[in-house]
């Protein structure tokens, strides 16, 4: 599918940098970035929260049907990752098969093309993981 | 509050209708629901109609307006409600919601969903549109993806293995089979379901509910006025939505949705049953990973033991609770919009005792439940429904 530059360039900050939100209020780190606080609504307060890029696999399994525009990845891992700050995540583990994977794996964020559009589309850039040896 | 029935049930065979369209596919089943309930039309107020992504799929939107046309029902109201895959069950529940409070007697509700007028990738990427699009689905996620880190969870948690959830699909083919409506009908093997192609580990094909055409209506009458209309109408003892996060990632717990846990709990207070009370569900098993998490979170079993006991027959025709007589979404299919108004058509077919459900008849069923969800668990719908 191709997508709306407006679309993808508003992401930017939060996709190249794991930039996310805090409530000052009641201590809850989000990611992806929230306007408002789940839990204290009015009363909380939001803050810019920038993540390290550190966490552990919660669960994982391995794509071999691609959606478009991942045609050239799979097969390939994804996961959901708990950062050390709390929040958890979807993201790609790069440079592995899926056999080769555990629950509770130590990983760390690394800078990769996504996804492309079609052949003159964009290129889409943002954080994937690896795992720490 | 008034108490509400359904009078007229009826569908279309569900598949791949390349030479049918959306407005014929809805009327079809419009009039078969008007048919059942010995109406000719002019006696409907009111419509509410589900359709997921018509839009994207058919460059269709103002569903209620074009179904008031082809039905032939201008100038009643008829309103398209969305809620992903759940749609159907909204729609249903707002038709509920209107003939309870006195606003309309007589109300048709619909759900409809066109597919296959698209390749799979594109239906994919728009599917993908029930998630998160820019946090899941953008970096690499699809809807088999989602549910196959559930499944990884729960199999970790709780032992639950490969065999167990094909088990799911093996049941529900065995009772689509016997369907004429459903889009398999066909008997598969545990063996065949483990040696079907990968699609997001540990979920192959056969554990995935297809890309399917198809439309259901149903008609709600009052219950002061229903025996007017049939001499078994059914009674709908309970109606509870609940919502999620919309991404998967951000809920505490991957083994359960807790849409479903908090509107099964909902149900079942408002209609005043316990899980054991059910005879006959129709669950959202879009993946079989699925239909063992909401035979658990509706609490016909403990969180945990849903794969051992599908595995040993609790939930075939005969066995406790008879689940997806219909074949369930992996083998009746999954026209997404039409799928909550289905259940209900199943459901009411079980507890008249029609002649449609011949082969796949629940023994004595008095009381059904029906179980929708949107996305990976964002939107959940349970309704039950008591037969006269």
């Amino acid at each position: 599918m191709k997508s709306s530059i407006a679309l993808n360039w508003r992401r930017i900050p939060e996709r190249y940098r794991i930039l996310g939100t805090k409530c000052v209020t009641c201590k809850t780190n989000y990611f992806p970035k929230r306007n408002v606080c789940p839990k204290c609504r009015r009363k909380g307060k939001m803050e810019e929260m920038q993540y390290a890029g550190k966490g552990t696999i919660y669960s994982f399994t391995e794509i071999s049907a691609p959606p478009e525009g991942f045609e050239e990845q799979a097969p390939y891992v994804l996961a959901l990752i708990d950062l050390k700050e709390g929040p958890r995540l979807t993201a790609q583990i790069v440079d592995i098969r899926g056999k080769d994977v555990k629950i509770g794996d130590k990983v760390e964020s690394v800078f990769r093309v996504i996804q492309r559009d079609d052949p003159d589309g964009l290129i889409h850039y943002g954080f994937k993981f690896r795992l720490v040896k | 509050m008034r108490k509400v029935c359904v009078i007229g049930v009826g569908m279309t065979k569900f598949g791949e209708h390349w030479e049918h369209g959306f407005r014929e596919m809805v009327v079809e089943a419009g009039v078969r629901a008007l048919d059942d309930a010995n109406l000719h039309g002019e006696e409907l107020e009111a419509g509410f109609i589900g359709t997921m992504a018509s839009g994207r799929l058919i460059g269709q939107e103002h569903i209620g307006a074009l179904i008031a046309d082809y039905m032939g029902l201008n100038p009643i109201p008829i309103t398209r409600v969305e809620g992903a895959c759940a749609s159907g069950s909204l729609a249903f529940r707002q038709g509920y919601t209107a003939v309870a409070s006195g606003m309309h007697d007589i109300v048709v509700v619909g759900g409809v969903e066109k597919m296959t007028d698209l390749g799979v990738n594109e239906v994919s990427d728009i599917l993908g549109g029930a998630g998160d699009q820019e946090w899941e689905l953008f970096l690499g996620a699809t809807f088999p993806g989602l549910y196959a880190l559930m499944a990884k969870r729960h199999m970790l948690d709780y032992g639950t293995t490969e065999e167990m959830m094909a088990a799911a699909a093996v049941k529900n083919h065995k009772h689509g089979a016997k369907n004429k409506y459903a889009q398999y009908q066909n008997e598969i093997t545990i063996e065949q379901v483990l040696k079907s192609k990968m699609i997001a580990d540990p979920l192959k094909i056969l554990d995935c509910s297809p890309i399917t055409d198809g439309a259901a209506a149903v008609i709600l009458a009052p219950m002061d006025i229903a025996k007017k209309y049939t001499e078994k109408p059914i009674e709908i003892l309970a109606s509870a939505q609940a919502s999620d996060t919309i991404a998967l990632h951000s809920r505490e717990s991957l083994t359960g949705l807790r849409a479903t846990q908090v509107a099964a709990k909902k149900a079942f207070e408002t209609a005043k049953l316990q899980p054991k009370d059910i005879d006959v569900a129709e669950v959202h098993d879009c993946f079989t990973i699925a239909e063992l998490m909401a035979i658990e979170d509706l609490g016909f079993f403990k969180k945990g033991e849903g794969g051992k006991a599908t595995l040993d027959g609790r939930t075939a025709l005969d066995g406790e609770v008879a689940v997806n007589t219909s074949g369930g979404l992996k083998s009746c299919g999954h026209p997404v919009g039409a799928t909550g108004v289905k259940q209900i058509v199943e459901l009411a077919w079980q507890l008249r005792g029609d002649k449609e459900t011949e082969g796949r008849q629940r023994k004595d069923a008095k009381i059904g439940l029906a179980h929708n969800v949107g996305g990976s668990g964002a939107t959940a719908v349970v309704h039950i429904l008591k037969g006269a």
